[in-house]
């Protein structure tokens, strides 16, 4: 039988589709994997944000992803835990910085995010720590607009819920 | 009146509001006064729809008649929505919209904050949820309160004309009916009289810092969302809304 952490480095595959270098398991949206026979398996996901538009398509790929490797699947989605950024991996935490969107700078449980006045928030291009909100919602539900008062370049922040 | 009906009119109460102030927001979408904003609100409306949808699914499953989220978003008349009125109010300028959103982000938070602690299950994961959504939506509109209200004479006279049309549809946010009543019994929702006493303080404070008044509508407040009586705007939203569900109901992305 196919062990759980063999069924999490397959689906490393599917990526969200917003932001092509996190996998659904960096990202930390898998929450469960359940077999129901040894062919069956039924994967539990949870959305970022209520209304976020990808979950259709991560689900189809966590269908197809499972069925080419000759798995019966059926997914379902659950709200419960809630999502928080918490639960993003440290190796999606690096691939975020690399591809230009700044991490959740707290965890959050430190209230400081809410306010805007997050001191941690630094610069993914030039690190600085020179950096000011622009807006709380940005190009994504999941993300805030930044921009650095070194390099003035606009960067997206990957804010805390 | 049993449980699970007073639970479906709470049920379709929140998803329409949901589903209606995403709907009025929708209509900003390329038209802001700057890319932010516009931006903002449409995100703002995109967490509105997904909290419709987990709520209006609960619903269908609560109703027990096989209605799914679809079926009860664009399958009711005027009459069988039960979102509040001020929802429905049309976006008018910037400063409409915003005030608009306040009051109501005030009154969600307070909401979601004592759903929390709801004896359902159901109720109790949706509020967790979506209280991390309302709290970036309450920070964004109360901001922009205080910044046009305190800000020239032209942006604070604009904000208090919105809370002077607006503020007579806050009374009904709270209003108490068959159903309200034996579920906070149950301890599903919280007293909606206590609630109103936070969303007086929190709503009162911001007004204050954005040296607005709060309008004298001499004890008047317009009602009727609970019976399905709504004002005309309503009609026009399901119309736009509605018309593809309904003229090819069997159409498909």
């Amino acid at each position: 039988m196919t062990e759980e952490a063999d069924i999490y480095e397959l689906l490393e595959a599917v990526k969200d589709p917003e932001i092509p270098v996190l996998s659904v398991v960096d990202l930390g949206i898998v929450r469960k994997v359940d077999w129901i026979s040894p062919k069956k398996l039924k994967i539990t996901i949870t959305p970022t944000y209520s209304g976020c538009p990808a979950m259709d398509t991560i689900e189809r790929e966590i269908s197809e992803i499972l069925q080419s490797k000759g798995f019966e699947v059926e997914v379902v989605t659950s709200i419960s835990e809630a999502w928080t950024t918490d639960w993003i991996s440290e190796k999606g935490r690096k691939n975020l910085e690399e591809y230009g969107i700044a991490p959740p700078a707290e965890a959050t449980t430190d209230k400081s995010f809410i306010t805007g006045n997050s001191k941690n928030v630094h610069c993914p291009r030039c690190k600085s720590e020179e950096t000011s909100l622009i807006s709380q919602f940005g190009s994504t539900a999941c993300k805030a607009l930044y921009k650095c008062d070194s390099c003035h370049e606009t960067f997206d922040y990957f804010k805390c819920i | 009146m049993t449980k699970d009906e007073a639970l479906f009119e709470f049920l379709l109460r929140t998803g329409d509001n949901g589903l209606v102030l995403a709907q009025r927001l929708g209509e900003w979408c390329g038209h802001a006064h700057q890319l932010e904003s516009d931006i903002a609100l449409t995100n703002v409306a995109l967490d509105n729809i997904g909290q419709a949808r987990m709520a209006l699914t609960e619903a269908g499953k609560v109703e027990g008649k096989g209605r799914s989220e679809d079926d009860l978003a664009f399958h009711r008349t005027e009459m069988e929505f039960r979102n509040n009125l001020l929802l429905e109010q049309e976006n008018g300028d910037f400063a409409q919209t915003i005030t608009r959103q306040f009051l109501f982000d005030v009154f969600q938070f307070e909401l979601l904050s004592g759903l929390k602690s709801s004896s359902n299950e159901f109720l109790q994961s949706f509020a967790i949820k979506s209280l991390k959504e309302v709290t970036y939506h309450r920070s964004l509109s109360s901001d922009w309160m205080v910044r046009l209200g305190d800000g020239t004479e032209l942006s604070h006279d604009k904000m208090q004309n919105a809370l002077n049309l607006l503020w007579q549809y806050t009374g009904e946010l709270f209003e108490k009916t068959e159903a309200d009543d034996i579920l906070i019994a149950d301890g599903v929702i919280p007293d909606l009289e206590k609630l109103k006493e936070s969303w007086d303080d929190i709503v009162g404070q911001v007004i204050k810092e954005a040296t607005l008044e709060i309008p004298d509508t001499k004890g008047f407040m317009a009602t009727g969302s609970r019976r399905g009586e709504h004002t005309e705007f309503l009609g026009y939203i399901l119309a736009e809304m509605q018309y593809l569900p309904r003229t090819m109901p069997e159409a498909k992305w």
